[in-house]
């Protein structure tokens, strides 16, 4: 349940998508480019409304494909621009080129992204396979479990892309998230312009007084460089990240880390997902408590960059620990939240608590209390030693035989 | 030739910045293996390479009516690719392609 935590806050009912078009008013970017798609068509649907109602002053462009529309955001942001788009599934794969150059110009982009499963078979329901397919593209990921926190993340996504020069993008799980109707705690225009600030860019190619090339030829000599810049970047975004979390929990009350961790102080058995699963993850861990198993969950808000040394250092103390991914590298191993939380232990710790993975949700798949009680009861026992830890991926709720 | 010193990771500006019109810096006139001669008395000074150089190579300047003619070419940026020689007008052909010398 959501309460105030800012004096000057307002309680609604708004679905993921209506937050989020209504931090992307507050924020009131120079230039929104950007195509329907669902789930995420009305995020920018209702924002386009905003501005055919003289609401916001951004200048919006109906571009013609997903494509087009990441690339008139970038052009926007080379002019000098806060610039924003939003998209989802099929649209951001049809993105993927300019999403690299978004990153590799160093442009601070901020794009609200509904996650739907990936064609084919077609599917428009929720699973996280679009954005970790691009989480190699240099844009910072921000996961969100709920309405509030994709508010929350839209406002700090702002701050957090400009001063780290690299394009972010926040998320919710597709209609889990983005149409479903919550109570969610909305912050005056004046304090949420006064925390985003005014978009001061290095260079804009408008100046024209001061003109400078970008997106130059980069061969040997120098392609390693700048790509090492980028990935240095993401790696310095991390205190940024923090820095933007406590100013935005002094002005607005929230607190936001790279993850959340909860009840994991005395945890035994954990589990570490993302989005929204946290939730319903948080209510077995209430009932499991009273029963005595000591279970703990690691929801990841920031996965790009990975946190590795910091859930290193959390999982270690765990005897038990089962990732839950909502998508499926179809690598003939692991899942990607899995295979960085193993590197990040493996990298920083003597030793390790037994791990194992699974997948599930994928397509929008239910995903129940008693399936994650299950992961729970098996971690239990592996724990305990009366069973052992899969070496290979697992899968919930799928009919496999 | 010099060997600069190339900058580092550190040093270099964000997202591959540079400062405008450095493409000026960059020969390329030595990729040439044809050359463009151009016939000054046969000019009528068109403008026609001018407009399809997709090189800048075509040096322009006002004459003493501030008209604006062609000048020479600009051999240091000239990739010899033959637009010029080929869209100068047929009844003038005052541009000719000839084999470049090592």
């Amino acid at each position: 349940m959501v309460k105030t935590v800012f004096s000057k806050g307002k309680i609604v009912a708004k679905t993921g998508n209506e937050v989020m078009a209504e931090a992307m008013r507050q924020i009131a970017p120079d230039v929104v480019a950007a195509y329907p798609i669902t789930p995420a068509t009305e995020i920018v649907q209702i924002f386009s409304q905003f501005v055919a109602d003289g609401k916001v002053p951004t200048e919006f462009v109906a571009v013609e494909s997903e494509h087009s529309a990441m690339s008139a955001t970038i052009a926007a942001s080379v002019a000098g621009a806060r610039a924003m788009t939003g998209t989802s599934s099929q649209g951001l794969a049809y993105m993927w080129e300019m999403l690299y150059i978004a990153a590799g110009l160093r442009l601070p982009i901020v794009m609200a992204e509904v996650n739907r499963a990936l064609s084919a078979p077609i599917n428009i329901h929720g699973d996280q396979s679009d954005t970790m397919g691009a989480r190699d593209a240099g844009w910072i990921q921000i996961y969100s479990e709920n309405s509030q926190e994709a508010y929350d993340n839209m406002i700090q996504a702002v701050r957090i892309a400009e001063a780290s020069k690299l394009p972010t993008m926040v998320t919710t799980d597709g209609f889990i998230i983005s149409h479903c109707m919550e109570v969610a705690e909305v912050y005056p225009d004046a304090d949420v312009k006064e925390f985003v600030g005014e978009y001061k860019p290095e260079r804009a190619l408008l100046d024209y007084k001061r003109p400078f090339t970008l997106g130059a030829i980069d061969l040997q000599d120098f392609y390693f460089e700048h790509r090492f810049q980028l990935a240095q970047a993401m790696r310095d975004s991390k205190k940024i990240i923090l820095d933007v979390a406590s100013d935005f929990k002094k002005k607005f009350g929230r607190e936001y880390s790279f993850y959340e961790k909860y009840q994991m102080d005395d945890a035994e058995v954990a589990i570490v997902t993302i989005g929204s699963a946290a939730g319903t993850t948080k209510v077995v861990i209430d009932e499991l408590r009273k029963k005595g198993i000591k279970a703990g969950l690691i929801k990841i808000r920031v996965y790009r960059p990975f946190p590795a040394e910091e859930i290193a250092k959390d999982l270690s103390k765990v005897k038990a620990f089962a990732v839950l991914d909502r998508a499926d590298s179809c690598s003939g191993t692991f899942a990607p939240v899995y295979l960085d939380v193993v590197a990040a232990l493996y990298a920083n710790c003597a030793s390790a608590p037994k791990s194992e993975n699974y997948v599930y949700g994928l397509g929008g798949r239910e995903i129940s209390m008693e399936h994650i009680e299950e992961v729970y009861m098996k971690l239990d026992a592996i724990a305990k030693g009366i069973k052992k830890a899969s070496t290979q991926l697992e899968y919930i709720n799928v009919r496999i035989k | 030739m010099k060997e600069d010193k190339k900058l580092t990771a550190a040093e270099l500006p964000a997202g591959g910045m540079l400062e405008g019109g450095t493409a000026e810096e960059f020969k390329t006139g030595p990729w040439r293996s044809q050359r463009p001669v151009w016939n000054k008395d046969k000019c009528i000074h068109c403008l026609t390479c001018w407009i399809y150089c997709p090189d800048a190579s075509i040096k322009i300047a006002p004459d003493d009516k501030k008209t604006t003619v062609v000048t020479g070419i600009d051999y240091d940026h000239c990739k010899g690719c033959g637009i010029c020689a080929r869209e100068c007008p047929v009844k003038i052909q005052a541009i000719t392609m000839e084999e470049e010398k090592k």
